[in-house]
């Protein structure tokens, strides 16, 4: 149990896949001017992830791993995240019509969110068991979207704040997703 | 395993690849299917007739959602901004006769009119902010607030919470400035009236046409005609 929860911990601050590994980088700048999206994408994603890692661990123990062919695994988790994608887009659009128009472009472009692929990958470099693979995939995806979330709140108080003319726009932006960067670098000892 | 031969390594890969994608793609196949959505096509057809302004006049609290309550039965004539033109729109979209428009819901503007405030009496309540559907007033609390003409559309919902008053609806009379001509319709638009809104506006053009060339003034319409051209 401990070991679970230390995984939890592990992924979602320490090894944060935004502010500490700098993956899936593009949504983060890219969908953080609206709280409102921002909590939409980071639900989406977290289903995303979660599912792509448990998919992905099984086709690289079941397929993968059996007949040799690991040099394979990017290709092949590329096709798996694409799919399950476009599978939760339909699924979305079927449940929830309302979340589907919110989301709108940003569900296929979760299929280029390299943190998708990085958890994927990082799994299989790491040996983990089917448990600890979609556990840590979970934690990673409640660490992206707790940034995310954080993230677009502060850029709604800079959206009104009073920035000097250089800094407006991106690059107060960019300023202050290095100073959470840091901030985070203090769970660095955590686990 | 023994030791496999390079072609039957790249054999193995390609095999692989190929039968993972297929069971994706049967996996889809199946999810797009199951989970089908069938759309209302109507909801979006009716949502473009709409004037779009988002003012809630009818009792929705946007244009799309009185486009679904007009698919699921709701009355046609509740819609101010657009007035008769749209009633008639939609009348000839769904086949049935056009109403006149229900007054309960207001009235047709003659002339486009657009809010503006008399900005040293606002005391910034921001009470026409919250009312306003298109978000076109600008301020803060305490603070003068300001319309963006651009962005309104005339709807009137900010006059009524305004404790002082100081909301004036102004009319837009059309000038020169900002006079255009109506844009040339495509062969497949001018098909699409011709065949859907032809019961309303043909009849219209066809009296007047009756009314400016009956056949007791035809003969005197080309004399007329001669005569000019012989001057």
């Amino acid at each position: 149990m401990q070991e679970f929860a230390l995984i939890l911990v592990s992924s979602i601050l320490v090894n944060n896949f935004v502010l500490a590994q700098f993956l899936g980088l593009c949504p983060f700048m890219g969908v953080s001017n609206k709280l409102e999206t921002a909590i939409g994408m980071a639900s989406a994603t977290t289903f995303v992830m979660t599912l792509a890692a448990i998919s992905s661990y099984l086709v690289n123990s079941w397929i993968l791993q059996p007949l040799g062919l690991e040099y394979l695994k990017t290709i092949a988790f590329i096709l798996v995240i694409a799919v399950v994608v476009q599978f939760t887009r339909m699924f979305i659009e079927k449940t929830s019509p309302l979340l589907y128009r919110v989301l709108g472009v940003f569900l296929p472009l979760i299929t280029t969110n390299c943190a998708v692929l990085g958890v994927a990958l990082q799994n299989t470099a790491k040996n983990r068991t089917f448990f600890e693979a979609s556990l840590y995939g979970f934690g990673a995806a409640l660490g992206f979207s707790l940034v995310l979330i954080l993230f677009s709140a502060l850029r709604e108080r800079l959206s009104v704040a009073d920035v000097p003319q250089p800094f407006q726009g991106a690059a107060i932006s960019m300023i202050t997703a290095g100073l959470m960067s840091l901030a985070f670098m203090g769970f660095a000892g955590l686990v | 395993m023994p030791e496999m031969s390079s072609l039957e390594l790249l054999l193995t890969a390609v095999i692989a690849l190929v039968a993972l994608a297929t069971v994706f793609g049967v996996i889809l196949g199946y999810a797009a299917v199951t989970f089908k959505v069938e759309g209302n096509p109507l909801v979006d057809q009716i949502d473009a007739l709409l004037p779009q302004t988002q003012c809630g006049q009818c009792g929705h609290p946007g244009c799309r959602p009185y486009a679904q309550a007009i698919v699921d039965g709701e009355a046609i004539n509740k819609c101010p901004p657009g007035g008769q033109a749209t009633i008639d729109a939609l009348a000839s979209l769904l086949g049935v006769p056009a109403p006149e428009l229900d007054a309960e819901h207001g009235e047709e503007a003659e002339v486009k009119s657009v809010a503006y405030i008399r900005e040293d009496e606002c005391i910034g309540c921001t009470k026409c902010i919250q009312a306003c559907p298109v978000d076109a007033i600008l301020g803060a609390a305490k603070l003068m607030h300001t319309v963006i003409v651009d962005e309104c559309t005339g709807c009137d919902l900010c006059v009524e919470p305004c404790p002082v008053d100081c909301i004036d609806m102004l009319e837009i009379p059309q000038t020169l400035a900002d006079w255009h001509w109506q844009a040339p319709q495509t062969p497949a638009q001018r098909f699409a009236s011709e065949n859907a809104s032809g019961t309303t506006i043909s009849n219209t053009d066809a009296n007047l046409i009756a009314t400016d060339r009956g056949p007791d003034h035809s003969k005197d319409h080309s004399k007329d005609h001669s005569k000019d051209r012989a001057a």
